[in-house]
């Protein structure tokens, strides 16, 4: 009987208020929660005049200097290679286990790997591979696994059941699987593949600001030589690779890239590492210091308890802090910026700028984008805020943008036009699209956030950054355990408040945004 | 003899049952058919009673969706008919290239279904027609004692209708079909069954029922 009474959408509306999740009461909670953390945020400046930085970097980004091309060539590919290997190492990975991804054991599996962020995971894989090319594709293959199986497992849940029930019994398990169940899904498949890959991109670059050899890692080195021209040239080369990734990456190609990728990935020289680094990696680096000799509970409680209060907590609430404050602006960034893409809104002229703007931020990882505002604003939490709502902000203006557009035939012949339209038409319609994204995004700015601790921002990254520094891997996996904990925990509260709020997306749109 | 019979058993999920009940019973050697209007529960006891037959007989299976999977090509889902009689590394290998012993035999077997042309064309490439030609493909190649069909030849017109059920007819010695045409089901059916209102309004051999017992299952 509770379903008809929910049968009205006033009825719905009031039963929801009820239980106290309407919609605009969960955007006042998150406001509220951003201007909560705003006193214990840390925006100051530091002394840096950023007039003069940024001045002096916009007049190097207005002449781009291609001279390094060696360089910037070789990062650029290196950045490439990576992607895809990493990239078809975790979608096969993924492919296998998406068959089995209704098992416990397989589920939890999948949430640990993809928990923890590529930076985290090369950052760890160093510590056994060293600097090695297999370090980078690892780095992006584990996490990715873990995903590539939830969203593959759902996609060959959404395709048509009816001629795997048809096929004759006995037909063994592969092969009803091969015929009857992956041909279906193999589009959405290929096409989330190649999604995957643009993250890919970006995570192959950022990959390079811990050392290993893609653009990052040029872009730092331009940074500190001051060469603002080059750096300006690689940032345009990497805008214009990501933009043209459906160009270039083709179904049919996607051999030879991977075979040109293993190749010059095998030809990377990387420092050799001592023999039976990974056992001492297991048996003894990543065990608490107090048990190595032996089981020892008062000392495994002095180790832990500072561990817990001098930096698990603080790091704790740093990366809360940054997260909610930026996902308000980014919030606030979309919901302001979508209209800037949609006919009808916005003249040619500005649709042209608009999705220009939206194309580079989104382009830009976060991290890098932190990166970029580090070295105008100097260290605070100010860089890393910026560049989780201008990355996070763009990227949902754009879905918002473009499922604005697809509503546009289905609004009356005599709808308004410009900021008109935009108030009274587009944006009620895409309130619950605009919230499902958000709570979405939530689960992805409190990783990156964690991760931008590595730029030396306070954040949990930051502590997990020192601790291996100092060669203390188990206290740096105490903190990483930690952060893959909170983020799989926002991830869980995230799709609670979708589910109550009643804000869905459609497939497409849900998979998109890395 | 019987080949798989119901007794007195209830069709349908719960107080949605369509069919409470219901006895049923299939002889070898039987052409039958159901007739009703929709909704009355041919394709529930359809399915019924091939999930009985299929215990202890080679049973083909022609639903009325085709259930075909479009990204292949004609001759791999007509192939699926026969996945039961391999193992998983045989039918992997012929799912990259097919066999040419395979090839061959499902050829014989689109011919005369005048699908041989579009063999390697890809289903959902198809027309309506194709499909379902496709789909009575997959149960030639499959072959066995009964053939079950749910309104198997829904999609083509009267003569091509008429030269498939021929073909069932030579292929299978046994068949259950569900068909709204009542003059193709006179022709190909042995035993007529009518199905009205939840249970079964006449059940006797072709020759025996008359129009107007055809007339009354159709009556509002």
């Amino acid at each position: 009987m509770a379903t008809s009474r929910l049968s009205t959408p006033t009825e719905a509306r009031r039963s929801a208020r009820r239980e106290g999740w309407t919609r605009p009461r969960v955007v006042t909670l998150f406001l509220a929660l951003a201007l909560l953390a705003l006193p214990f945020a840390d925006f100051g400046l530091a002394g840096h005049d950023p007039g003069a930085a940024l001045s002096r970097m916009l007049a190097g980004f207005l002449r781009p200097d291609f001279g390094a091309v060696e360089q910037i060539g070789r990062a650029i590919w290196l950045t490439v290679a990576f992607a895809v290997a990493g990239v078809a190492a975790g979608a096969s990975s993924g492919l296998v286990l998406a068959p089995f991804y209704h098992l416990r054991a397989v589920r939890w599996l999948c949430i640990a790997l993809r928990s923890v962020h590529e930076l985290f995971w090369a950052l760890m894989l160093m510590q056994i591979l060293g600097i090695s090319p297999l370090t980078g594709v690892l780095a992006i293959a584990l996490p990715y696994a873990g995903i590539f199986a939830k969203v593959f497992s759902e996609q060959l849940d959404e395709a048509d059941p009816r001629p795997a029930e048809v096929l004759p019994r006995g037909t063994d398990a592969l092969s009803r699987f091969l015929y009857a169940r992956a041909p279906l899904a193999l589009t959405a498949m290929k096409h989330y593949t190649l999604y995957r890959l643009e993250c890919g991109m970006r995570a192959s670059a950022v990959l390079g600001f811990v050392g290993l050899p893609t653009l990052g890692f040029q872009l730092d080195s331009f940074f500190r030589m001051g060469d603002y021209g080059a750096a300006s040239a690689i940032m345009i080369c990497y805008v214009v690779l990501i933009a043209s990734v459906r160009q270039w990456m083709r179904p049919v190609l996607a051999p030879l890239w991977l075979l040109a990728s293993a190749v010059t990935l095998a030809l990377v020289k990387s420092p050799p590492m001592g023999s039976g680094a990974l056992m001492r990696f297991l048996t003894e680096d990543i065990v608490p210091a107090p048990l190595r000799d032996g089981w020892d509970f008062t000392g495994l409680l002095h180790w832990l308890v500072p561990l817990v209060t001098d930096e698990m907590l603080p790091g704790l609430l740093a990366t809360f802090v940054v997260a909610q404050i930026a996902l308000a602006l980014t919030g606030a960034l979309a919901f302001a910026g979508f209209g800037l893409i949609v006919p009808r809104v916005t003249p040619r002229w500005g649709r042209a700028l608009g999705h220009l703007g939206l194309v580079i931020l989104r382009s830009f990882p976060e991290y890098m984008l932190a990166y970029l505002f580090l070295q105008v604003f100097g260290p605070s939490m100010l860089p890393a805020v910026l560049a989780l709502a201008l990355h996070n902000g763009a990227i949902i203006a754009h879905l918002l943008g473009r499922e604005g557009e697809t509503l546009l035939p289905t609004l009356r012949r005599d709808a308004p036009r410009g900021l008109t339209l935009w108030g009274w038409e587009l944006a009620p319609r895409l309130s619950g699209p605009f919230l499902a994204l958000c709570l979405y995004r939530w689960e992805i700015i409190l990783r990156e956030t964690a991760v931008m601790g590595l730029l030396g921002i306070a954040t949990l990254g930051f502590y997990i950054d020192s601790a291996m520094a100092e060669l203390r891997l188990d206290r740096a996996v105490v903190l990483l355990i930690a952060t893959g904990l909170v983020t799989a925990g926002i991830d869980a509260l995230s799709r609670a408040l979708r589910r109550r709020t009643g804000a869905g997306l459609s497939g497409q749109t849900r998979v998109e945004g890395c | 003899m019987t080949l798989a019979a119901l007794d007195r058993e209830t069709l349908g999920y719960g107080r949605a049952a369509v069919l409470p009940g219901l006895s049923f019973a299939l002889a070898p050697g039987e052409r039958v058919v159901l007739l009703g209007r929709s909704g009355v529960g041919k394709t529930t006891l359809l399915n019924a009673m091939h999930d009985r037959l299929a215990r202890d007989h080679r049973t083909a299976l022609v639903p009325q969706d085709h259930a075909l999977v479009p990204q292949l090509s004609v001759l791999k889902n007509v192939l699926m008919g026969r996945l039961d009689d391999h193992g998983a590394l045989y039918n992997l290998t012929n799912l990259l290239h097919v066999r040419r012993a395979d090839r061959a035999g499902v050829v014989d077997v689109l011919t005369p279904l005048g699908l041989a042309e579009l063999a390697d064309r890809p289903v959902r490439a198809l027309s309506g027609g194709q499909k379902q030609r496709v789909a009575l493909g997959r149960a030639w190649w499959r072959g066995g004692a009964v053939l079950i069909g749910d309104e198997p030849v829904s999609a083509v017109d009267e003569t091509h209708a008429e030269a498939l059920l021929g073909q069932m007819r030579d292929r299978f010695p046994t068949a259950l079909l569900a068909l709204h045409d009542v003059a193709l089901a006179r022709s190909f059916a042995t035993r007529l069954v009518g199905l009205r209102r939840g249970g079964i309004l006449f059940d006797a051999p072709a020759t025996e029922v008359s129009d107007g017992d055809i007339a009354a299952l159709y009556a509002h």
